[in-house]
């Protein structure tokens, strides 16, 4: 017999007294140089829905390569490389990691714990600035002489730095490094802000047991973006100096085109290592705050107490550490020494079961509850097929010698696109859905959105599924014309076939931002609190909630955020700042 | 209702994907069966974690949708179930990894008696090296390339002169005899890939990287570039011929060896006077 929320009823006292940040004074701080975490956060996410929609219209022209090739003369190998390079790296780090950091972490973050805005406002405001200038460098690699870098979105040296490799000796790698680095540096000032506020600037009541799975999972995946993004900084400067100044950290002798190069005595292997070093963690960074934003959808629109909340806390935070030792996994065949797969394969399958923890008590909490099948809901269901479908084809690519066959075959695109791509951005999706009454005081229209759901999750799977035995064939990735010996002629058909869900996909995220900026103006108006959420976020006096978020005075918390059919309780959940005294029976 | 109906089609709709579907790999040409069969029994596990997890939710959607007056129930923890659960995917976790941890075991430890042939890679083609009759590859090094030595055998190895070149033609191998194949790179990532072989292995500038097999079957396979190495990657094409020892030993014998290729009067142009191969 636990009690999962004991001392309920005695807040300790303010440690801090309660000081408002300072309030703008001109129509410039207010509107363009915001220090408001809220502001920042739709800063941060519409910049990055913007990138990511050239990230979307690039994968319609690989797509579009892929299914019909030799039909559109404009995509040249050149361009079909460039094109993949930079999808990827928009989609993975301008995309995802600043959407769920940077968008939900600004949003969410001070609102669920109570504070008043993210510790250092300031700092706070130059992630964003900078953020928003490396998007721009990236972005202008697109026009320079060369294009962008076509050096796939690893960015393995040597080639990536040679000639025969688009933009390797010219402007497009030298931009994509440049704008990593900006990348890293706006996100490191955003980051740590987001982990004192959520270490130092929780009101009173707000013990970490009692925070909201979200802040757990952005929490934990700052954390380990702060860990992990320097090992990526280190190897961008790193292959800068190998390009500019002539020094041989990757580069070992080499002739290039009968040519002897000067580079001499360096490893390409060492770049592998530091960039997964980064790179696993990274697919974590997506993975969590997913998790976490995730679970509370599920928990808000199932009208139940997230099932197992203490063995969630502990999977985000077991997985988190464990995904610092599993990087190899993407280096069993880069010829690093054999015996490494013994160790790899091993940490890489152990994450499977805090995993699958994790996916269990989502079910779980589905099971017996009042399930309202809400666009939020929806695009939980969602996320849970394909998050389940993506992770378990990960067991046959971290089971070293199962990935021998895989591996850089389309079953690997297949793959991390269900787990990381679909499953993540369902998830957005749904966040969005479920948050943006709170933070623009609309409800975004219904039918667009039921559209949106069914044509992009069925979409993506019929787009993805297939995908895997492709794959299975034997085609390799990055290829753009797949054409071979051992590959049969059913497989152009089915490809043609992913080309087109590709562009019935991509249709249906035009709508969605359609609905997005018709709603922002025309949608009806929410009630306050519009899903009789627990959480505190949507406890503000305001809503959308205004500078300071609480008004006079600081909420306080007497419960967990997960106060849903309570027993014997009048209504169907208790807030976190209901004062009430029956909060939660003893658990069987 | 509907939700729930979905979610059982994309289940059937999976299952009978991968049952009747025509796409499967290519037939085996090599001893790597047990690599076959070990992704056969991650797709047995998988795809049963799978069913079980999705048709559960879907009757979940299906059984406790809302209705008027409806309550969730109270279960925020069940010890019990959350520690099967957890020992249930364990086991499952070690079924797959035990298995595949063991062939790994078995890919990594070339046996003796493997003959050695070398690939070599650059943008973006195919070379080849075999031992000669010393059975011994020469050493070979980026820095001694040129014109006439686009390998880069060091001359100065005695083990070097008897060895074959084969410099942008077709690989041949000899059936059922396990060969340990060195993989080189002159410029930058590749990875040599046949996929009847089902082994791979990336070309490291720099450093010489393996793997070994055995055909078992007779036949031309395409080899094809698996790590991306610039414009020409899926244009890095090549076949690989198994052919029985007979044949091969044949083919072998009308191949120049690096002495024959460094003559200053290449021998293939030798003239009535010159020596003969």
């Amino acid at each position: 017999m636990v009690n999962i929320d004991e001392g309920a009823h005695a807040p300790p006292p303010a440690e801090v007294e309660d000081l408002p940040p300072p309030h703008a004074t001109g129509w410039w701080s207010r509107w363009v140089f915001s220090q408001d975490a809220k502001y920042i956060a739709i800063q941060y996410a519409g910049t990055a829905l913007a990138i990511g929609f050239v990230a979307l219209v690039l994968s319609w022209l690989i797509r579009m390569q892929l299914g019909f090739p030799g039909v559109f003369d404009f995509i040249s190998a050149e361009a079909y490389y460039q094109f993949i390079t930079m999808h990827g790296m928009i989609m993975v780090v301008y995309l995802l990691t600043a959407v769920f950091l940077g968008g939900f972490g600004n949003y969410l973050i001070p609102l669920m714990v109570g504070a008043r805005d993210m510790v250092f406002p300031f700092v706070n405001m130059l992630s964003f600035w900078v953020y928003l200038l490396a998007v721009l460098v990236l972005a202008a690699s697109f026009f320079v002489p060369g294009g962008p870098t076509g050096a796939g979105w690893t960015l393995y040296p040597p080639q990536a730095i040679l000639s025969g490799t688009p933009g390797g000796t010219s402007w497009g790698i030298l931009l994509m490094l440049v704008s990593l680095i900006l990348f890293i540096i706006g996100f490191t000032m955003g980051g740590l802000n987001y982990a004192v506020t959520v270490l130092q600037a929780r009101t009173r009541g707000m013990t970490l047991m009692r925070m909201p799975l979200t802040v757990w999972g952005i929490f934990t995946a700052t954390v380990m973006a702060l860990l992990a993004f320097p090992a990526l900084f280190v190897a961008c400067v790193m292959m800068l100096f190998d390009r500019l100044l002539g020094t041989s950290f990757f580069m070992p002798t080499l002739v290039e085109m009968g040519e002897q190069l000067s580079y001499g005595g360096g490893s390409p292997i060492v770049f592998q290592h530091l960039f997964w070093f980064f790179g696993h963690p990274e697919v974590y960074i997506v993975a969590l705050p997913a998790f976490g934003i995730v679970s509370d959808l599920i928990a808000v629109h199932a009208r139940k107490a997230i099932f197992g909340y203490r063995m969630m806390v502990w999977a985000i935070v077991i997985i988190g550490a464990l995904s610092f030792i599993v990087w190899a996994h993407h280096m069993y065949v880069s010829g690093m020494h054999p015996w490494f797969g013994f160790f790899f394969a091993t940490t890489t399958l152990i994450i499977a079961v805090p995993t699958a923890i994790k996916v269990y008590n989502w079910v779980l909490t589905l099971w017996r509850g009042d399930i309202h099948l809400s666009l939020p809901m929806l695009f939980a269901l969602g996320f849970v097929v394909t998050f389940v479908n993506g992770g378990l084809t990960g067991l046959f690519l971290g089971n070293v010698v199962v990935d021998v066959p895989l591996s850089d075959t389309m079953f690997v695109v297949a793959h991390f696109h269900m787990v990381m791509g679909v499953a993540p951005i369902l998830v957005i999706y749904g966040a969005i859905y479920h948050w943006f009454p709170l933070a623009s005081g609309r409800m975004l229209n219904e039918t667009m959105g039921r559209i949106h759901f069914w044509v992009t999750f069925l979409g993506a799977y019929l787009i993805f599924f297939p995908m895997h035995y492709v794959g299975l064939t034997g085609v390799p990735r990055r290829y753009p014309d797949i054409s071979a010996s051992f590959v049969p002629d059913s497989v152009m058909t089915l490809n043609a076939f992913i080309s087109a869900m590709a562009l019935i996909v991509g249709a249906a995220q035009v709508l969605f931002l359609f609905n997005l900026f018709w709603s922002a103006l025309r949608g009806e108006r929410a009630q306050p609190n519009p899903w009789r959420a627990a959480s505190l976020e949507w406890q503000t006096p305001d809503m959308p909630p205004h500078h300071g978020n609480w008004g006079a005075a600081l909420p306080v918390v007497h419960r967990w955020a997960y106060d849903y059919g309570v027993p014997g309780a009048g209504a169907d959940y208790l807030a976190q700042t209901d004062p009430s005294r029956r909060h939660g029976e003893d658990i069987a | 209702m509907v939700v729930a109906a979905v979610l059982v089609l994309v289940v059937l709709g999976s299952i009978g994907f991968h049952l009747f579907s025509p796409w499967w790999w290519t037939p085996i040409a090599s001893n790597w069966g047990y690599i076959d069969t070990t992704l056969v029994i991650t797709f047995w596990i998988t795809g049963f974690v799978f069913a079980a997890v999705v048709l559960f939710m879907a009757w979940c959607v299906w059984r406790y949708r809302h209705r008027p007056g409806r309550r969730a129930d109270w279960t925020p923890e069940n010890r019990r179930l959350e520690l099967w659960l957890t020992g249930a995917t364990a086991l499952g976790v070690a079924a797959m990894l035990a298995p595949g941890l063991w062939v790994w075991a078995s890919f990594v430890t070339v046996p003796e008696e493997a003959d050695e042939v070398e690939v070599v890679a650059q943008q973006w083609f195919w070379s080849y090296r075999y031992p000669g009759e010393d059975g011994r590859l020469g050493r070979a090094d980026a820095t001694w390339i040129s014109a006439d030595n686009p390998l880069g055998v060091s001359p100065h190895d005695r083990f070097g002169a008897d060895d074959v070149i084969v410099d942008g033609g077709d690989m041949h191998l000899p059936l059922d005899r396990p060969v340990k194949v060195l993989l080189r790179s002159i410029d930058v990532l590749h990875n040599f890939y046949v996929p009847e072989f089902r082994a791979k292995m990336d070309m490291v500038p720099g450093s010489v990287t393996y793997f070994w097999l055995t055909p078992t079957r007779e036949g031309e396979f395409e080899v094809l570039c698996a790590e991306l190495c610039g414009t020409g990657h899926g244009f890095m094409r090549g076949y690989v011929l198994v052919e029985t020892e007979t044949q091969f030993n044949a083919w072998l014998g009308e191949q120049l060896t690096f002495a024959q290729t460094q003559q200053d009067a290449p021998v293939r142009f030798a003239g009535p006077t010159g020596g003969t191969p």
